[in-house]
C-alpha cells in the first residue's frame, strides 16, 4: 500500500507550516511536526501552546480548508473533512475529556458508531467476545458487560484505548491520558504505550507530566505561543533533564517551581474529628473512615492520596454534606463545633472549597468572570437582594489584576478561558468569599508550569494572610513544595502526618498505599 | 473601532432578533398595503398579545433555571374562570377579585414548585400533570362560561388612558408624555449605568453604541407613541401593565441576587451549589412567580374576552415557550433575557396580526408560526457552531 523504504526510515507524519486563526488569536504559526514511523513522540507546552488546536487539526475536527499548511501522513497529504476522515487512514485520537456513555456496557462502548452487526442486527456473542479480546489487550479485568458508569476513570480510559483499538490504528493521539489517572493506573497506562510501540503503533502523547514523558517518549516536541521551539531527542547521548524542556515551554529556566515562604503558624482554625461519610448510593461503603485532621491560622497543609483515597469526599462531605450520606463526625471552627450541614452554612463559618473539577463544579462557563466571580459571597456587593453591579465589576476587576487572570475585561466568558485562568478565578471566586479556611482540591490540575507557579504564590499570599488553607493534590513534588504539614490518606483513613522536614515521596507514598494495599474489587 | 465590533459582536443575538422584527413588520406593512401599522391595529396589536408577554416574563426565568411550565394556559382558564365567579357569584369588587386571583395564582405555583424544588420531580412532568389538573378544575368551576363581568374588570384588556389633556392636531397628548417620559427614562437610566461604571474605573461600552442604542430605542418608542396617539383610544391600560412588568422583571433578573441566581444554576447547578445558592429555594420561588404572572395573564384574558371561558388559554404555554425561545433564550438553561422574550412574543404577534388582515387560514398561520419558531433557534443553533468554530 505504502513504499517499503517510505516506512523504513521516514516518517508517518509530517505537519508543514500549520497556521490556524481564531478571532484576534493566532493559535498556530508555522508549526512543524515530524514524527517517526514507530516513535512516542511527546508534546509539551504550557496551555494555550496550541497543542490541542494542533491535534485537532490532525484528526479533522477543524476541517481541512480552516487552517493552512500540509498535513502528510505516510508522504501522502491529507484533506481531513472530519474525523471519519482522519480515522480511516488510522488516525485514532483519545481526548482528555472522556467519551464514554455511562449507561451502556463496556463492550457497547468499544464498538459505538462501530457495531458488531450484519444487516443493521447487532450480534452480541460477536460484541462480546471481541471486547475480551480487546480488554485483555489493554489489561482491563472487567466484564465486557459492566457498565461505563460502574467503573473508575482509570479503567474507563482503558476502555476508551480498547476503542481505539477496535479501530485501524497507526497513529494514536494521547491527550493528556494520565491527567485524571492515579500512579499506578498512570505506570499501567504507560506500559501499554510501550507495548504499542513495540508492536509497530505509533503514539503521540500530549502530557503536562515530564517525569512520564521522560520516561516513555523518544523524542519531544516543545510548543509555546502557538510555535514550535524545538524537537529534542530524549535518547539521544545527551540526557535531556526536566528542567531543559521546562526551559524550552515558558522561555526561560525557572529557577524554582515553588516560591519560597516563611511559615508563620497561628492558633488551630479547623479540627475535624471522626469524620465517617458513606457513598450516595451504595450507602452501606463507607468512604471517609474516622478522619481526624487540624489545620492552623498562617498554614499549608496537604492531602495526599491516591485515586479513591477519598480526599475529595473528605473535603465535601465537610463542606456543606456535598458529598455522601450517612455522615457523622465533629468540625470545629476556632475550637467552637460548628454544624455545616449546607453549603451557606459551611461558607458562613469561614469555609471555602475549591473544586478539583473546575468545568462541572467550579464555574459557571456560560456566565462571565465578573458572575463567577462573585458567585459564593454575592450579598458583599449586594443591598436589599439588589446587585450593586459596579461595586461587583470592581471587585472582579482586582482579582483580575491581582490574579492576573488573562482576559481582556472580566466580561469574558468564564468558558473561554484557558485552564489556568479558570482556577485563577475560582480561587478568586473563594478568596472574595473571604473564608478563614480555604480548601483547595487539586489546584494545578491540568495547568502549565508558568500558571502553577503563580497559583502558588496566591496560595502563599493566602497562607500569609493567615488563612488556613487545605490542599488536596495527585503531586507529590507539589505537595512537599507548598506545604508545612501533610496528611495521607489511604481507603478513606488518614494514614500519617508528616511534618515538611521529614516528608518525602517514599515516606507519602508508604501511607498512602497504607493497610489492605492495592483495593481489589 | 475594535471596541465596538467586540461590543457588537458579544450582542449580535439581540440586535439581530430587533432586525428580524423591523423586517416582519416591513414585509407585513408591504403585504398588507399598509394596514397592519393602522393605529388601531398597533393598539390592539398590544392588547392581543399582552398574556404572552406576562406569560413570556415568567416563561424566561422558568427556562433560563433548565425547567419547563406547560401548565401556564390551564392556569390561565383556572384562575380566570375563578376571577369570573369571585365576581359574578360572590359579588366581590372586581379590584378584590383581582388581587384574591394573584393569591391563588401564587398557590397554584406553591403546589407546583413544591413537587418540582422540594420532591424533585421534573418540571416537565409536574406542569404536564398541572395542565390536566388545572384545566379539568376549570371546567369543573366553569362550566363552559361564565359572563356579566364589571365594566371596570373588562376595561384592564379593552380601555385605554382617558384623555385628560386633550389633543395636539389628533395626537392624544397623554399619550404623547407617556411615551416621551419612556424615551427619557430609557435614556437616563442607560446613561447612569454608563457613569457609575466609569466612575467605579470600569470600561463602559463605546459612546457611540449608547447613542445609536438611544436613538434606536428613542425611534422605536416614538414611532409606536405616534400610532397610539392616533388610534382611537390612545393608550392602553394593558400597556402600561406589561411595560411595568417587563421593566420590574428585567430589573430582577438584572439586578437582584434572587435573579442572578436564576442564572447561576440554569448554567451550573453543581457550581452554583457548591457556591452555596439555595437551588431549591431558587426553583421553588421560579414557580411560585411563574403562578402569580399566570394568573396576571388569566386576568387579562379573563377581561378581554368579557367572561370566564374554561376553554381559555390554551396552547399559552406553548406561545410563551416559543417567544422566548425566539427571543434566545437558550433551551438548555443559563441564557435568555426578558428583552429578547418581549420580542419574540412581538414577532408571533405581528404574524397573527399581518397574517389575519391578509385574510390567511388560521390553519396555515399556525403552520408558518411553527417554522418562524424553528427558523429562529437554528439561526441562533448554527450561529453558536459557527462562532465556536472560528
Amino acid at each position: 500500500m505504502v513504499l517499503e523504504n517510505v516506512l523504513e526510515t521516514g516518517n508517518i507524519l509530517e505537519m508543514h507550516s500549520i497556521s490556524k486563526e481564531f478571532p484576534g488569536v493566532k493559535a498556530l504559526q508555522d508549526v512543524t511536526l515530524e514524527v517517526r514511523r514507530g516513535e512516542v513522540h511527546a508534546i509539551c507546552g504550557e496551555n494555550g501552546a496550541g497543542k490541542s488546536t494542533l491535534m485537532k487539526v490532525l484528526s479533522g475536527v477543524y476541517p481541512h480548508g480552516s487552517y493552512t499548511g500540509d498535513v502528510l501522513l505516510d508522504g501522502q497529504a491529507c484533506e481531513f473533512r472530519g474525523i471519519r476522515d482522519s480515522e480511516a487512514r488510522g488516525v485514532v485520537i483519545i481526548h482528555q475529556e472522556l467519551a464514554l456513555v455511562p449507561f451502556l456496557s463496556i463492550a457497547e462502548n468499544i464498538f459505538l458508531g462501530n457495531e458488531k452487526a450484519t444487516g443493521g442486527v447487532v450480534d452480541w456473542n460477536r460484541t462480546a467476545a471481541e471486547a475480551a479480546q480487546l480488554l485483555e489487550r489493554v489489561g482491563l479485568a472487567e466484564s465486557p458487560a459492566t457498565l461505563a458508569a460502574d467503573i473508575g476513570v482509570g479503567k474507563q480510559q482503558l476502555v476508551e484505548i480498547a476503542k481505539a483499538l477496535s479501530k485501524r490504528v497507526d497513529l494514536l493521539i494521547l491527550d493528556e491520558p494520565t491527567a485524571a489517572l492515579n500512579d499506578d493506573d498512570s505506570a499501567h497506562l504507560l506500559a501499554l504505550i510501550e507495548q504499542f510501540r513495540e508492536a509497530g503503533i505509533t503514539s503521540i502523547i500530549i502530557s503536562h507530566k515530564l517525569n512520564e514523558i521522560a520516561a516513555i517518549a523518544d523524542r519531544v516536541t516543545i510548543l509555546r505561543d502557538g510555535r514550535t521551539i524545538e524537537t529534542l531527542d530524549l535518547r539521544g547521548d545527551e540526557p535531556v533533564s526536566e528542567d531543559r524542556i521546562i526551559r524550552g515551554m515558558v522561555g526561560r529556566a525557572l529557577e524554582s517551581r515553588f516560591p519560597v515562604r516563611e511559615p508563620t503558624v497561628g492558633a488551630e482554625v479547623l479540627r475535624i474529628e471522626d469524620w465517617t461519610a458513606h457513598h450516595p448510593v451504595d450507602t452501606e461503603r463507607v468512604v471517609v473512615d474516622r478522619a481526624n485532621l487540624t489545620v492552623h491560622a498562617g498554614e499549608i497543609v496537604g492531602l495526599a492520596g491516591l485515586m479513591g483515597a477519598g480526599r475529595t469526599e473528605l473535603a465535601m462531605s465537610v463542606f456543606g454534606h456535598a458529598y455522601g450520606t450517612r455522615i457523622s463526625g465533629r468540625v470545629y471552627k476556632d475550637g467552637v463545633p460548628v454544624r455545616t450541614r449546607t453549603v451557606s452554612e459551611a461558607i458562613s463559618h469561614g469555609l471555602a472549597y475549591a473544586t478539583e473539577d473546575r468545568k462541572r463544579y467550579g464555574l459557571n462557563l456560560i456566565q462571565t468572570i465578573r458572575e463567577n466571580i462573585s458567585a459564593s459571597a454575592l450579598g458583599k456587593v449586594a443591598r436589599w437582594g439588589v446587585v450593586q453591579r459596579e461595586e461587583e465589576a470592581t471587585v472582579a476587576e482586582r482579582y483580575r489584576r491581582d490574579f492576573g487572570i488573562k482576559a481582556p475585561t472580566v466580561e469574558s466568558l468564564a468558558g473561554k478561558l484557558s485552564g489556568g485562568n479558570q482556577q485563577k478565578v475560582v480561587l478568586g471566586k473563594w478568596v472574595f468569599s473571604d473564608p478563614d479556611v480555604l480548601i483547595l482540591d487539586e489546584p494545578t490540575r491540568g495547568i502549565d508550569v508558568g500558571a502553577k507557579y503563580e497559583i502558588y504564590s496566591i496560595v502563599n499570599a493566602l497562607a500569609d494572610a493567615g488563612k488556613a488553607v487545605l490542599v488536596i493534590s495527585s503531586e507529590l513534588p507539589e505537595l512537599l513544595g507548598i506545604c508545612d504539614r501533610i496528611y495521607a490518606m489511604s481507603q478513606g483513613r488518614i494514614t500519617g502526618e508528616v511534618a515538611r522536614a521529614e516528608a518525602t515521596q517514599e515516606t507519602l507514598m508508604h501511607y498512602m498505599t497504607m493497610d489492605k494495599g492495592v483495593i481489589d474489587r | 473601532m475594535n471596541a465596538v465590533r467586540e461590543y457588537l459582536g458579544r450582542n449580535v443575538r439581540q440586535y439581530g432578533i430587533v432586525a428580524a422584527l423591523l423586517v416582519i413588520v416591513l414585509l407585513f406593512q408591504v403585504l398588507t398595503d399598509g394596514r397592519l401599522l393602522y393605529p388601531n391595529n398597533v393598539a390592539s396589536l398590544v392588547q392581543q398579545n399582552a398574556y404572552v408577554m406576562v406569560l413570556a416574563i415568567g416563561m424566561v426565568m422558568v427556562i433560563v433555571a433548565g425547567h419547563i411550565d406547560l401548565s401556564v394556559g390551564s392556569v390561565v382558564a383556572f384562575v380566570g374562570g375563578l376571577c369570573a365567579i369571585m365576581m359574578t357569584q360572590w359579588e366581590l369588587p372586581w379590584l378584590v377579585a383581582v388581587l384574591l386571583s394573584l393569591v391563588v395564582g401564587a398557590l397554584v405555583g406553591v403546589w407546583q414548585g413544591f413537587w418540582v424544588a422540594y420532591v424533585g420531580i421534573p418540571a416537565f412532568i409536574v406542569t404536564l400533570a398541572g395542565m390536566l389538573v388545572f384545566r379539568g378544575l376549570a371546567i369543573v368551576l366553569v362550566g363552559t362560561s361564565i359572563a356579566g363581568l364589571p365594566g371596570g374588570f373588562k376595561s384592564i384588556s379593552n380601555g385605554s388612558l382617558p384623555n385628560w389633556f386633550g389633543f395636539v392636531g389628533d395626537l392624544d397628548v397623554v399619550t404623547l408624555c407617556v411615551g416621551a417620559i419612556g424615551i427619557v427614562a430609557f435614556a437616563v437610566a442607560q446613561w447612569r449605568s454608563r457613569t457609575a461604571l466609569r466612575k467605579h474605573g470600569l470600561s463602559v461600552e463605546p459612546m457611540s453604541a449608547y447613542v445609536v442604542k438611544v436613538s434606536v430605542a428613542a425611534l422605536l418608542i416614538g414611532v409606536v407613541t405616534y400610532w397610539l396617539a392616533l388610534s382611537a383610544g390612545g393608550t392602553p391600560i394593558v400597556l402600561l401593565i406589561v411595560g411595568a412588568l417587563i421593566i420590574a422583571y428585567s430589573f430582577v433578573l438584572n439586578r437582584s441576587v434572587f435573579g442572578r441566581h436564576i442564572y447561576a444554576i440554569g448554567g451550573n447547578r453543581h457550581a452554583a451549589v457548591l457556591s452555596g445558592v439555595n437551588a431549591k429555594r431558587v426553583d421553588f420561588g421560579i414557580f411560585v412567580n411563574m403562578g402569580v404572572l399566570a394568573a396576571v395573564a388569566a386576568v387579562i384574558t379573563t377581561s378581554r374576552a368579557g367572561a370566564g371561558v374554561a376553554g381559555a388559554g390554551v396552547n399559552y404555554e406553548l406561545d410563551a415557550i416559543a417567544a422566548c425561545f425566539i427571543g434566545g433564550t437558550a433551551v438548555t438553561g443559563g441564557v435568555g433575557r426578558i428583552s429578547g422574550a418581549m420580542i419574540g412574543a412581538l414577532i408571533m404577534g405581528v404574524l397573527n396580526m399581518g397574517l389575519s388582515i391578509m385574510a390567511v387560514d388560521a390553519a396555515w398561520q399556525q403552520a408558518i408560526k411553527g417554522l418562524v419558531l424553528l427558523a429562529a433557534v437554528a439561526f441562533d443553533i448554527v450561529s453558536k457552531r459557527r462562532a465556536a468554530l472560528r
